[in-house]
């Protein structure tokens, strides 16, 4: 337990208090009006304005596109059923930078819509919406979807056998049993969004800024540290509001429902509705999901493998080293960023699982869920004015982005191991004990075994993130180790149509990489209710 | 001195005292049946013993030594839970090999003991099987080769055959008998089920509300209970307030004839259902059968007084009236039990 709140300490809390120093404190006095001063302003009031609406919009559209896959995931058996899933759950687990240079590709110039019938979005804020609905139709599929298909049909048929029409028992049975999981999908939507950094900036152009975006703009173009410590505390407060209410619609889900196994509740489609749903998924999935990384694909490829092959070039003009190179730093950040994550997250959730465990580790809980939410770019902000003077100053060193990277990701593992290490029931545990085991010995022989794979799973689940991460990777990562999705970035801040080009293939590596990560997972995978 | 001592164990849960000052012996060879309703501390009491709950007052005792400091792994008592708690990813060979391996012994004399365990539960060659494959029966014999294997000084088991339907609990608890007559084992187990009590136990403790209702040879603790719970918990229905005046009990069914030794004054009376005689309905206490049960060897006749609380009464099956007859009842002193 203390290494967890230490790291925490150190990494997080101190760096946010950094942050809060900076923005609100000038002269060695406190001057809160300094909000009112930053948010009076209007283009800030405009960003605050777009940065809310689109969030709503967002998950809107997300909720209207994914609650029928949920139906369809959680009650149809069809053939291809757990490729289809894989295939939906890909998107949750690509690089912002990737999703936004793929909806590049589909809608804005010289995209596969341009170039079909001259349309194009990218200067519009349906680019926006749509990589977002993107980005988020997993988490509403998975979180409504896998308890969709646990609650018990037997419960709607006793409604049936009271007299209820088959709406009216999905309107009062199932409907009111789902709502909670419904709330808090749409919360993680929204929070997601609200945060949204990568889609932003590669879509949004000048034009449309979230309240990250702005953060990053005040700290690298504009160099006003101050108004970006006082964005950032604002997004700090509203992050902190929509958690604290997920943490309520989450402890709500979790009151007493009848679960059954998942392999039971589903059939095959019947009827007209049924099949017309079915393929209205299909169709949505092959359009708003394979479409945009296929015409990725296609355009990276556009002329051959010349992009690629420009890749190992060091052209001296984007970089100091050949884009290809981030691939290596890439992978070296995300394996240090995925060890320390998992001893972090493995200790935090192992002292999260005991069962008598206080309110005071129980608060840990939700504060671990904190980095996830703050955002990548509070967290980079946090460490670019927190560590780099004394008592600690690794603004020199390697492991910086490592560690950013790990702390985005610890919350995906405690997610993971938690409700694992929840299930091993404690008086096996006991029975160990009673048969002469050490504690220690309890651990290797009866937890182990049993959470090897949440911990492989885990691992995955860090590895991508890191590997994908952005927003906090993009203020700390030095110019001659860029990660690939900087490389990514900087590749389309450049005119020209090779640094598109090459753009386009780097992410294409980049969404291999990360796919193929999450496929294994997969596979490994067997329960599916969890949230990611 | 006695293998296992417990002097005023307490254990509180919330301000509720869950074990309260609980005095309690086994000595060695000794089994030991701790009989109670759910929620009577019966099991909290195994796990005080086995280390895996601490106690507020009070001290735990092996063989004079005090526990209070021992861990649950190095006190040496073999634990058999509720639900057998085998471990799911080992198979029966592995489950039963772990309380050896934990002390260190080598693969060639784990392997030995472990036939011999499962020879011994009667389930012989089982080693390679898994445990998710076997029915109730079989997993309650594997738990119990497993809690036996690292040979611990005092055996404890949980509702031994609490989940397994009736004909095997019959089955398995002669078996158990016989196994820890024939071992010599230490036994400390609890269960809700008088039966199951009565024929594992050389002596039977009845708990209450975390407290010791009474302790005796199954035969005392069945002829004389303690008091009206004790008596009701055994499954006797025809207790009532009486007071006793020599060798009569004034009761709400009349006079009845009891002991001429029997203690006197305000007391609780016992008459159990043999003792409940049908008689013509002009003789004894006027009743109306409400129903009557068919228990195998007899049948229980459901009795209406015009006063009173229901009464039960044994009878042959012949002579067993219809519901809705009119029945006279007498009382049989031999059958009669003044409580406290």
């Amino acid at each position: 337990m203390a290494v967890p709140v230490a790291f925490f300490a150190v990494f997080f809390a101190w760096p946010v208090a950094a942050i809060v120093a900076r923005g609100l404190k000038a002269d060695g006095r406190w001057r809160l009006g300094r909000i009112a001063d930053v948010v009076g302003q209007s283009d800030i009031r405009h960003v605050l304005w777009f940065t809310t609406w689109q969030a709503l919009a967002s998950t809107a559209l997300t909720l209207l596109v994914a609650l029928p896959a949920a139906y369809v995931f959680a009650r149809l058996d069809f053939p291809g059923k757990n490729v289809l899933r894989a295939v939906v759950t890909v998107p949750f687990v690509l690089p912002t930078v990737v999703v936004g240079t793929a909806f590049l590709a589909l809608v804005g110039r010289g995209g596969l819509l341009d170039e079909l019938w001259g349309v194009r979005l990218d200067t519009t804020v349906w680019a926006i919406l749509l990589a977002h609905v993107f980005f988020n139709y997993a988490v509403v599929v998975r979180t409504v979807g896998g308890l969709w298909s646990q609650l018990d049909p037997r419960q709607e048929e006793a409604a049936r056998m009271l007299g209820a029409s088959p709406l009216g028992a999905w309107r009062k049975v199932t409907l009111p049993a789902l709502a909670p999981a419904v709330a808090a999908a749409a919360l993680m939507v929204f929070l997601f969004t609200f945060t949204s950094f990568g889609v932003v900036q590669i879509l949004g152009g000048p034009t449309f800024s979230t309240l990250e975006v702005e953060i990053y703009r005040q700290t690298s173009e504009i160099f006003d540290l101050t108004t970006a410590a006082v964005l950032t505390i604002v997004q700090f407060v509203a992050v902190g509001a929509i958690l604290v209410v997920h943490a309520w619609t989450v402890r709500r889900r979790e009151s007493a429902l009848r679960l059954v196994a998942p392999e039971t509740t589903a059939r095959r489609p019947r009827g007209a509705g049924q099949w017309a749903l079915l393929g209205g998924v299909l169709a949505t999935v092959a359009v708003l999901l394979v479409l945009p990384p296929a015409v990725l694909v296609r355009r990276s490829l556009d002329g051959g493998f010349g992009y690629y092959r420009a890749l190992g070039d060091a052209d001296g003009g984007t970089f100091l080293v050949a884009p290809i190179e981030s691939v290596v730093n890439s992978l070296q950040y995300a394996v240090v960023a995925t060890a320390v994550a998992l001893v972090i997250g493995g200790l935090a959730a192992a002292a999260l699982a005991r069962r008598d465990a206080g309110r005071l580790v129980r608060g840990f809980d939700a504060l671990l869920m904190l980095p996830l939410g703050v955002s990548a770019v509070t967290v980079g902000f946090g460490f670019l004015i927190a560590l780099d003077k004394p008592p600690l100053d690794l603004r020199q060193s390697w492991i910086l982005v490592p560690l950013a990277q790990a702390l985005v990701g610890v919350p995906f593992v405690v997610r993971t191991m938690l409700p694992v290490l929840r299930a091993v029931d404690e008086r096996l545990r006991e029975a160990a004990a009673v048969l002469g085991a050490s504690p220690w010995r309890v651990w290797r022989e009866v937890d182990l075994p049993m959470v090897r794979r949440a911990l492989l799973i885990a691992a995955g689940f860090a590895f991508a993130v890191s590997l994908g991460e952005f927003g906090a990777t993009v203020f700390i990562a030095r110019p001659d180790n860029p990660t690939l999705p900087v490389a990514v970035a900087r590749l389309l801040s450049r005119p020209g149509d090779l640094n598109y080009g090459q753009a386009m293939a780097l992410s294409t590596i980049l969404m291999v990489v990360c796919a193929v990560a999450l496929l294994v997972l997969e596979r490994l995978r067997t329960d599916r209710t969890g949230e990611f | 001195m006695p293998l296992l001592e417990l002097e005023r164990a307490t254990v509180r849960f919330g301000g509720r005292a869950v074990l309260d000052a609980v005095d309690l012996e086994v000595a060695e060879h000794e089994v030991v049946c701790v009989l109670g309703p759910s929620g009577s501390g019966k099991s909290t009491l195994l796990r005080v013993v086995a280390g895996l709950q601490p106690l507020d007052s009070g001290q735990v005792s092996l063989d004079g030594h005090d526990q209070a400091r021992v861990p649950a792994h190095q006190r040496g008592v073999g634990l058999m839970f509720q639900d057998h708690q085998l471990f799911p990813q080992r198979d029966v060979g592995g489950n039963v090999a772990f309380g050896i391996r934990m002390r260190g012994e080598g693969k060639g004399q784990q392997a030995q003991r472990v036939s011999e365990l499962l020879e011994l539960v009667g389930l012989p060659g089982a080693a390679r099987r898994a445990v998710a494959g076997l029915s109730g029966g079989e997993q309650q014999r594997v738990a119990l080769a497993r809690a036996l294997a690292p040979r611990p000084r005092l055996l404890m088991l949980d509702e031994p055959l609490g989940q397994l339907d009736r004909s095997l609990r019959e089955r398995l608890v002669v078996e158990l008998r016989e196994l820890f007559g024939r071992l010599g084992t230490t036994v400390l187990a609890v269960t809700h089920d008088q039966g199951e009590a009565f024929a594992l136990a050389d002596r039977v403790v009845v708990m209450r509300d975390g407290r010791i209702a009474q302790s005796g040879t199954p035969l005392d603790v069945w002829q004389r209970p303690a008091d009206e719970f004790v008596a009701r918990f055994l499954g006797f229905d025809n207790v009532v307030p009486a007071t006793v005046e020599g060798s009569v009990a004034v009761t709400p069914w009349g006079k009845l004839p009891v002991a001429r030794n029997a203690p006197q004054g305000q007391r609780t009376l016992l008459v159990r259902p043999a003792g409940v005689r049908l008689v013509a309905a002009d003789a004894g206490l006027p009743c109306t059968v409400t129903a009557r049960t068919f228990q195998g060897t007899h049948v229980t006749v459901h009795l209406q007084p015009q006063d009173g609380p229901r009464l039960a009464a044994a009878c042959a099956l012949r002579e067993a009236p219809e519901a809705g007859d009119t029945v006279g009842v007498e009382f049989d002193a031999a059958e009669t039990v003044v409580l406290d």
